[in-house]
């Protein structure tokens, strides 16, 4: 692979970026000129946008032919990041639709031009092949992120919440950054993939290579929300706009493992590192461990997600741990199952505050009889985080253990089976709230507006069509993950 | 193209649970007939299926295969041969009487039904796959629904805890035999969960000697083997009933069904190797379960502890590896899944009428109910294993198996018939006999027609099993054959 000089065809494969950037400007223009009462519907025009820039690059950035760098070897064009590009996008037109009626968020402009910004701080992270432009990009997700965690300013909870994610996200990428400076003063150079051949070919002592993973690992472990770095995310998930909680674990972690994936296949290659194996091994069990244990105690349902979703980050590394094409195409797939299921948890947690107003796990008491529906939405959503068939967890679940048994690492797979029962445990708990406990609301209406109905539908029928029909999901986690190599 | 009978008597309930979910949750009756509807065109097929499946051929029959993953070699594969085709039908028969009486729920009857469907297709799809991931996919979905079923419509004082305990219980148990699945899976190195392919794999004695417990005891949990047994009474009593036969009657049948399917046909060697293991344990089953039944005051624990005794004669036939054995095993899953759903059916028709399971407060019932008496004295005799009934023809071989052995555990097993009878004979004595309470004899009335329905059907099958049992035998031991032939003999 060479870099080449520009060509006009490198700003079609940016195009949904720019678009991006087209959208964010729209809605900052038209949020000054509508009236209050019509604010709202900023959440479907965001939403609505997203969808046709998610058209457009179906049209014109689909990669063909061989992945190539473009723009002197800042940016990869290939199917990982095209596709993941589409996934955040996606995530974000759901969250968006999630916002819209929620007070003092979703009636704001500024709202969802720091989340498209978020997102295309996201679609750079996916595609850049350039430590200095994976930095730039990691900073463009997450300072829109730290001000919407903490965009409910009169709620302190929030705000904390927002001063925390901020403190733990500089620090950390701080870290990082002294990690990068670190390689780049090894090899003189930026580029990842130049990184790598210099990596190989001049045989660094090891405690170099392996001291400068540890400090970038840091940066990424934040993102990811890996133990020990995952001390953030109860905190800021149960202070933040919930929509946020969802969009913060599911597209932004999915962006972190991006990110994992091709920094450590590209640059730390076994030949090159192969303590790293080990260490994520051991990171990968505490993370699902510690998730799993603490989720155990939780009263509130966010808290209760956000160890869940620490949890699943150690499912998913253990096939980053086995590293293979199989390996690497679990975690993909399961980087889908998860976004999708997750966001249809939180949504139905965004959906039922809404109405309620309350996130403790006992105020979910009778919903079944309350509103059938929703409680069918919340079961699908919640079995498929326990990996139960016929939904996408399932199939992820067995996907990633098959990798870890695939390149001997048996331990590692039952580690991820006893995490699954007691992750099973609290699912199950929740549920005994909806279907079983009842309440004195019991009779109130909860009314649920169409946007939710339909984010909720479309995640929901995504949970099963992954679950049941995964070959062309998996095909493309074959594809994406061949990119990597 | 054939008429795709196995995959319409797959999904035919779960699309019914669907359906049922769109209608509208005060229309309870429609709720009900539809889903009447459902389990009898399940009932029909799989009675077609059974009674056209051509002996004379033998091997899998009734094939139907589509791709679902070529890349990993995942495919949806089903098939019924001699060993389960008994199951279909019994999963079949068990669905439509549960369906008849579960006809009384009144608390979101909707929700109820769809559950048990979904559950009902989960077990309809282990039964005939040929594939090792589809098993295991179909293990799990009739896996999760009966937590649901359970806690919800349960027995209030133990519902939440049992229902955790059995799911938990359960899933260990899946997951288990889901990592030794995968192991077979790489080991064979011939990237296929066709677990035709996987038999002839010749995985190493190494391998199998090692994976065999795994696969085999992971499965064996929903089977009830000792020890992993103790969720097994307390779901049962907890379930409500219809749920409790098709715990007893169906599900054990599924843990069973696995661990031979995979565990001893897809790792022979591994299953010569352990098998002392699983006779001991199947013999503590059988002894101790009918001990414990014994001294039980509550009708339900009774029946839920026989199931522990008789799923582990079945166990003990698995572990004998011969023909007799096989077969009593294979008709033994039949009877007793028959048997088992009439006694839950019928201790929940007590139930319902007395509100009260202490078989020191019941009496006299026979009054009141004689079509309830009947079939569970039907049953009872099933249970002892009288001859001219399904449980002498399955109980039998088991038994001749076993001797050829071990005599000394036959001998061992057998006391377990005179407790059985001890058992059996006390309930009949003490609940339908004897002088009715003052209370009872004011409020407790006669069952509805749909229970009789019910019951008799599942009379009948047992009678005509029992009195003319090459109807089953010839059928089961045409698949007990081809068990035999992966162990190099016949």
């Amino acid at each position: 692979m060479v870099i080449g000089s520009f060509e006009p065809t490198m700003v079609l494969a940016i195009l949904p970026e720019i678009l991006l950037v087209v959208l964010a400007g729209l809605i900052l223009a038209v949020d000054a000129i509508w009236k209050p009462e019509t604010k709202r519907n900023l959440g479907w025009l965001t939403a609505g946008g997203l969808l046709v820039v998610m058209v457009v690059s179906f049209l014109v950035a689909i990669p063909q032919g061989q992945d190539r760098l473009i723009f002197g070897g800042m940016l990869r064009q290939d199917w990982l990041s095209f596709s993941f590009n589409i996934l955040f996008m996606f995530a974000a037109a759901i969250t968006a639709l999630f916002a819209l009626d929620m007070k003092g968020v979703g009636q704001k402009g500024e709202f969802f031009v720091l989340m498209l910004i978020s997102t295309l701080g996201m679609s750079l992270m996916a595609s850049a092949a350039d430590i200095i432009m994976l930095y730039l990009a990691i900073e463009t997700t997450s300072i829109p992120m730290y001000i919407l965690a903490g965009f409910m300013t009169r709620d302190d909870k929030s705000t904390e919440s927002g001063f925390k994610y901020l403190l733990f996200g500089a620090a950390t990428s701080t870290i990082m950054l002294y990690g990068f400076s670190l390689i780049y003063g090894f090899t003189g150079q930026t580029n990842i993939y130049q990184i790598a051949l210099s990596f190989y070919n001049l045989q660094f002592p090891k405690i170099a290579v392996i001291g400068s993973l540890l400090l970038i690992l840091v940066g990424f472990g934040f993102k990811i929300s890996a133990f020990p770095f995952h001390f953030w995310a109860p905190d800021v998930y149960e202070g933040a706009p919930t929509p946020i909680a969802g969009f913060l674990s599911t597209a932004s972690k999915a962006a972190g493992f991006v990110v994992v994936l091709r920094v450590l296949v590209a640059i730390f290659t076994p030949s090159v590192a192969p303590d790293w194996i080990n260490m994520l091994a051991i990171v990968s069990v505490l993370t699902m461990t510690v998730g799993n244990v603490l989720a155990l105690v939780q009263k509130n349902i966010k808290r209760l997600l956000a160890y869940s979703s620490i949890a699943h980050a150690g499912y998913i590394l253990i096939g980053v741990v086995a590293i293979s094409q199989l390996g690497l195409t679990s975690v993909v797939f399961y980087l889908i199952a998860y976004l999708i299921t997750n966001l249809a948890a939180f949504g139905i947690v965004v959906t039922f505050s809404q109405v309620v107003g309350s996130d403790e796990i006992s105020a979910y008491s009778g919903l079944s009889r309350r509103k059938p529906w929703l409680a069918l939405a919340m079961m699908v959503a919640f079995l498929s985080l326990a990996g139960m068939p016929p939904l996408a967890g399932f199939v992820a679940k067995i996907f990633v253990f098959a990798a870890a048994v695939k390149v001997g690492l048996i331990w590692l797979a039952f580690v991820g089976v006893l995490n699954s029962i007691v992750g099973l445990y609290y699912y199950l708990t929740v549920l005994k709230y909806v279907y079983l406990f009842r309440s004195d609301d019991e009779d109130k209406p909860l009314t649920i507006s169409r946007s939710y109905a339909i984010a909720l539908s479309v995640l929901v029928f995504g949970i099963i069509l992954v679950g049941t029909l995964f070959g062309p999901w998996f095909n493309l986690s074959t594809k994406i993950a061949s990119s990597l190599f | 193209m054939r008429f795709p009978i196995l995959s319409v008597i797959v999904l035919t309930p779960i699309i019914a649970g669907m359906l049922i979910l769109l209608i509208p949750s005060d229309r309870k009756n429609v709720v009900r007939y539809v889903a009447l509807a459902a389990a009898t065109i399940a009932l029909l097929l799989s009675a077609w299926v059974y009674f056209s499946y051509d002996i004379s051929i033998s091997g899998y029959q009734f094939i139907e295969k589509y791709n679902w993953l070529p890349q990993l070699g995942i495919s949806y594969y089903v098939g019924v041969d001699g060993m389960n085709a008994p199951l279909v039908l019994l999963t079949g028969v068990v669905m439509f009487t549960g369906v008849l009486i579960s006809w009384g729920i009144d608390d979101r009857p909707r929700e109820f039904f769809a559950f048990l469907f979904i559950l009902a297709s989960g077990v309809f799809g282990v039964f005939v796959a040929q594939d090792l991931f589809m098993l295991f996919f179909f293990y799990e979905i009739a896996v999760f629904p009966m937590y649901l079923l359970i806690s919800i419509w349960g027995w209030i004082k133990t519902r939440e805890y049992a229902a955790m305990k059995l799911t938990l219980y359960l899933f260990i148990g899946s997951l288990v035999s889901l990592v030794g699945g995968l192991a077979m899976y790489f080991g064979s190195g011939k990237n296929t969960f066709d677990m035709i392919q996987l038999s002839q794999a010749n995985f190493s004695e190494s391998f199998q000697i090692f994976w065999f417990p795994f696969v085999f005891f992971g499965f064996a949990v929903l089977g009830g083997i000792f020890p992993f047994h103790n969720w097994s009474p307390d779901g049962h009593v907890a379930a409500p009933t219809a749920v409790s036969m098709f715990h007893a009657g169906v599900l054990m049948k599924l843990g069973a069904f696995a661990a031979l399917r995979v565990g001893i046909m897809l790792l022979p060697v591994g299953a010569q190797h352990w098998r002392w293991l699983i006779l001991i344990l199947a013999l503590v089953n059988v002894v101790y379960g009918a001990f414990i039944a014994m001294v039980q005051t509550d009708f339900k624990y009774v029946i839920g502890f026989s199931s522990v005794s008789h799923m582990g004669l079945v166990m003990l036939g698995f572990a004998t590896l011969n023909k007799d054995g096989l077969i009593g095993s294979g008709i033994q899953m039949f009877s007793h899944g028959v048997m088992t759903a009439l006694f839950f059916a019928v201790v929940g028709m007590v139930y319902d009428r007395a509100h009260t399971r202490e078989i020191g407060e019941l009496g006299g019932f026979s009054k009141k109910m004689p079509w309830v008496a009947v079939a569970f004295i039907i049953g009872g005799l099933v249970s002892m294993g009288m001859p001219g009934l399904s449980g002498f023809v399955a109980e039998f071989p088991i038994f001749m198996g076993v001797w050829q052995v071990k005599p000394i555990i036959a001998i061992i097993a057998s006391i377990s018939i005179v407790i059985t009878a001890s058992y059996i004979i006390r309930i009949i004595g003490r609940v339908f006999f004897g002088p009715i309470s003052e209370e009872f004899d004011h409020h407790v009335g006669d069952v509805t027609i749909k229970d009789k329905v019910a019951l008799t059907i599942l009379c009948v099958i047992m009678i005509t099993v029992g009195v003319y049992p090459s109807i089953m035998s010839n059928l089961v031991s045409s698949g007990v054959d081809r068990i035999l032939s992966l162990f190099g003999g016949a």
